[in-house]
This record gives structure tokens, sequence and C-alpha cells, in this order.
């Protein structure tokens, strides 16, 4: 089913919001990882304020629908996305990385609520995920896992080491989107550890796979209704993303995944998202 | 002196608890004919998951079971279930307090014949460095189960090693278990010797022999590594001429350096009896193994011998 040119409208405005936070969260002359965060956004902005089945009143919900950064250091989407979504105060979000806060540089379930997993360490997020989604399996639920990957990050060995499990094990209620936004920390994925082709990998690894524009509200809503369908297997979203989407002197560099805007830039890239 | 084989016991228990308990569930690497895993898979085969040879998946897919209510045991050799996923554990199992138990199999050089790639010297010290964690050596099979029982009753990580081969019953069955609690096996005014694992056999072994050269012997089986029960330690040592430890283990981060930590600043005379900051190697007898090592109790009378001057 096809989403409306209304809800279309309306996530395209929190995916702006999230955006908005994300700037706000890094502020001037501080590092933070706007490039990741910012490829994630709309992704994100639909997972949480239209696909999934969530209650912010009760995060422990265990039918609840989970969502894992495998690519733990995009925490900035994930954070704005709970805060709007009234996990805990807006205010909050100006705490990032401060000693003691809930914000930490990557994310820590014992000190948010929302967080499923620690993640960060790059390659461990779609393992969890395996074992979450086996575990709705076990007590036949039929809550849906998502995990979120990098392009980068997928060099890591156990993600495919989890991609056996997750097909060996027909975990359909499992999604992977890939953040296919083809910068990593120190460089173009092409250029400096092609992990490419995704399709055919993961094909090969007995994935349904679907390849959308990742910052295309519509396509992501669809392709995660179509995800719903598929049986017997899991399902891998090929998200093509632009690093740092929305924030023009900081698209596709590798300088802003974890970059430092300068107070000019920070002025800039505010009022971009601004209402 | 009755014998058993610990992973047996920890297999068997681990079928009791799955009955008990429909939470528990396992995971192996393609080891579970060792690692007795298999007798859980036999009578609960949706709750047992065979993971292929992948260690750090396994761990992490564990966690995934575990943030969703399972009591999760996680199975290997102790050089894989330890070494092999140490980031994984660090960051999936133990920043965020999951219910994961790791069980290491195999430890120490009890698999006395696959050589240096298989047998775990330093496990302990390993999963010691790593905050949350509480680490386990049981003494026999009748401490293994009890052990087994307070891990699976227990809320957080947790890391047990298991011995390969059979060992002599040397701990009461009576006896209550506590993770933390380090237990008296042998009553002495003399010298105090800290053991764990086999070694508490050979450490009885040592006193006996002792005792008829007129030493009194105390023998303490510290089976909780971390957290380790300071207070106890302090008062064990309280009141003899010296302290012996002795550990199937490197002599580095192992229960020598925890005891000789506790004791700081007493000017108490202290040996240790480990694996000498090396590997271990291939040999067709586990006795043998243990000997090329200085594991024995000749080394533990020796060691004895030399604190008291």
């Amino acid at each position: 089913m096809t989403v409306s040119a209304e809800k279309i409208a309306e996530l395209e405005k929190i995916a702006r919001k999230l955006r908005y936070d994300i700037v706000m969260m890094i502020g001037a002359g501080k590092p933070g990882h706007l490039g990741g965060s910012c490829s994630i956004a709309d992704i994100i902005a639909v997972l949480y304020f239209h696909k999934m089945r969530h209650d912010p009143k009760n995060p422990k919900w265990p039918d609840r629908d989970r969502l894992l950064l495998s690519k733990g250091h995009a925490a900035l989407a994930q954070y704005a996305a709970l805060a709007r979504c009234g996990y805990f105060s807006e205010k909050e979000l100006g705490t990032l990385k401060e000693l003691g806060t809930m914000l930490q540089g990557h994310p820590e379930m014992l000190r948010m609520n929302g967080i499923e997993a620690n993640t960060g360490s790059l390659g461990q997020g779609l393992s969890v995920a395996c074992g979450m989604t086996l575990a709705g399996k076990l007590d036949k639920k039929d809550y849906k896992v998502y995990c979120i990957l990098g392009d980068g990050e997928v060099a890591e060995g156990q993600i495919w080491e989890a991609s056996m499990t997750a097909a060996f094990y027909k975990l359909d209620n499992l999604v992977a989107i890939l953040d296919k936004n083809l910068v990593q920390a120190t460089g173009p994925v092409i250029e400096r550890y092609d992990t490419n082709p995704y399709a055919e990998k993961w094909k090969a690894f007995g994935w349904h796979i679907m390849e959308i524009d990742g910052h295309s509200i519509g396509q992501i809503a669809e392709a995660l209704d179509e995800a719903d369908d598929v049986k017997g297997q899991p399902v891998m979203i090929i998200a093509n993303t632009v690093k740092s989407k929305g924030v023009p002197f900081a698209e596709g560099k590798a300088q802003f995944h974890h970059g430092i805007m300068t107070q000019q830039q920070y002025e800039t890239a505010r009022q971009l998202f601004e209402d | 002196m009755n014998m058993q084989n610990c992973r047996t016991v920890y297999g068997q228990t681990l079928v009791e608890l799955g009955r008990e308990n429909e939470r528990i569930v396992a995971l192996d690497a393609d080891l579970s004919k060792s690692t007795m895993t298999t007798l859980f898979e036999k009578e609960f085969p949706e709750r047992y998951f065979e993971m292929g040879i992948g260690e750090q998946n396994m761990v992490s897919t564990a966690v995934g079971l575990a943030l969703c209510g399972k009591i999760a045991f996680v199975n290997s050799f102790a050089v894989f279930a330890a070494g092999r996923p140490y980031d994984q554990i660090r960051v999936s199992v133990c920043i965020g307090k999951v219910n994961v138990k790791i069980i290491g199999s195999s430890c120490g050089i009890s698999d006395f014949g696959d050589g240096a790639t298989h047998q775990s010297i330093e496990d302990i010290a390993i999963m010691r460095a790593i905050p949350n964690m509480t680490v386990m050596s049981p003494v026999d099979g009748i401490e293994t189960r009890k052990m087994v029982r307070a891990a699976a009753e227990y809320e957080g990580p947790v890391y047990i090693r298991i011995n390969r081969n059979e060992v002599p019953d040397v701990s009461e069955e009576s006896q209550e278990f506590k993770i933390g609690r380090p237990s008296v096996i042998r009553q002495g005014t003399d010298v105090t010797v800290f053991a764990h694992g086999y070694m508490v056999y050979k450490s009885l072994k040592a006193a006996e022999t002792l005792e008829k050269q007129g030493i009194s012997t105390r023998i303490v089986n510290v089976s909780t590594l971390k957290p380790i029960d300071e207070q106890a330690i302090i008062e064990l040592a309280d009141r003899v001429k010296g302290i012996v430890t002795v550990e199937e283990h490197t002599i580095i981060g192992g229960l020598a350096e925890a005891v000789a930590f506790i004791l700081r600043g007493r000017a108490m005379p202290m040996e240790a009896v480990a694996v000498q900051d090396c590997f271990g190697q291939s040999a067709l007898d586990y006795e043998q193994l243990l000997e090329h090592y200085g594991l024995t109790e000749e080394a533990i009378v020796e060691a004895v011998k030399k604190v008291l001057g």
C-alpha cells in the first residue's frame, strides 16, 4: 500500500526536524557524527513515526518492533527521534557527550529508554538483531526487528556471519537496511576499502533484496511494507543515500563523518532546517 | 574417590534447567559433542541454536535472545569462548549487563592433545578484566552442577570455565554454593593454599604429603575469581606463615595476581604455582602435560616449603 501525499509531507517535515536536532546536538567547534546521522534521517523518520509498532510510554513492551543501529555512531538521528517520540525530554538533546549524560557518543541501552542494545563497535548489531528475531520466533510473536548497517561497516566479517544465521534460520521478521552513503571515515568506500557489490552478495547469502532511494519517504515506506510480505527469508533494503544529506557544505564528504562545523557552518546548517 | 566429568555434568545440568525454565536457551559453535550441549539439543531442539563455526556472531546473537527474555548459554572451548569474541563480550554483553552465560569448555591445558591453539591459559585474565563480568571455575562435578544453576539464577554476564577430563570430587554435596564465596576444603594452620579447578585436588594431595612431614596446610577453593571476596581471602590468609596460589592458568591476570593484590602490604611470603607465561603444547596424556608445566603435587609441596623458609 502506498502512503498518502499528506503522510509523506508530514514525514518529510519530521526528517527535517531530526536533521535540525542532529545539527543542534553537535553544535559548533566540536566533532560529531553528522554524515552518517543525516544519511539515515529519512529512514529513521519513517520507522519511528510511521512504520514501527512501539510505545514511548512502555519502552520494554515485549511485542514492540525493535530498531538497532548496527552503525551505532549514527545514534544522533535515533536520539532525535526518540526524544521527539517522547521517550525522554527534548531538553536532554542539549547534553550530548556531557559527563553522565544519557546521550553517549555511542548508544547505551542502560542509559536511555528506546535503545535496544549497545552498538558502536561495528559489525555486532546484525547478530544481536538475529538473536532478537530468533527469540520472537520461539515465543511466537510477530514483532519485526529492523537493523541499519553502514556500507563501511560491512567490511566487518561478523556481518556476514550474521547474514548466514539470518538466512539459515529463515528470519523473515528481520529487515536490514544498508545505509549506502558511499563514504567511510577516511574516504569514499570504493577507494578506501570497496565492500561492493551488495545486492549480489546478500542474494548469494539467501536474502530477499530491495534497492531504493534512501531519501525518498515514499520509497522507504513502500519497501518496509513490502518487506512484511516476504516469507522464509530475511530482507535487505539497500538504501542509496548521501553522506550528510541536507547539509550542502558537508554532503558526500568524509571530513564530516565525524567532523567539526565552524560557527558559520553551524549557523548555515541550523538555518537550513529551521521552520 | 568418585570421578566426574565436569562437561557431562554441565550438559546434564543444562537439561535440568531447561526442564524447569523455558527461558533457558543454548548456542554452540559446532562443538556440542565436546561441550555436551548435545544433551540439551536432543531434549530441546527448538531451544538449541547451532551457530556454525562463528563465535563472535554466536555471542552477539545470544545477546539478542537475552534482551528478549531468554537466559542464553553460549558454548565453545574456553579459548574460543573467551578469546575470539572478546569485543562482543565486552560491548554487546558486558556494558549493558546482558544476561548471557559464556561457558568455556576444555579449559586450561585439559585439551591436552590439541596443542597451544586449543588450550586456554589466559581466559580468566581476559574475562576478569571486563567490568560487570562474573568469572568462575568449578572444582569438581558436584560444584559444577551448583555453579551452573547459580549462574542461571543470577541476572547478568557470567563466564564459567570447565575442564575437559574426569576429575575427582573434592567438595561436599551438602555445602551450599554462593557466587563469590570461597570454601575451605581442608583446614590447616601453617600455610594457606588458594586454588581453583582441578588444582584444588592437586593441592589436597600435596597437603597430605606435607602433613606427614609435620606441615599443616589449609586448602581453599576459590571457585569465583570475580567478584572475589576480599574479606574472606584476608581472613583465610590470617595467622598462617605463608600463602601459595595454584592455578591451571598463566601466572598473569589470574588467581595469583588477585590474591597478591588483596594481600598487598602484609609482608606475607607468597608463591605461585601456575603456567609461567608460556603457551601449551600437545601431549598424549593430561597428567604428563600438567607435569611438564609444573602443575603438580610436588610443585605445590615445594612452594609451601619455600614460603615457610
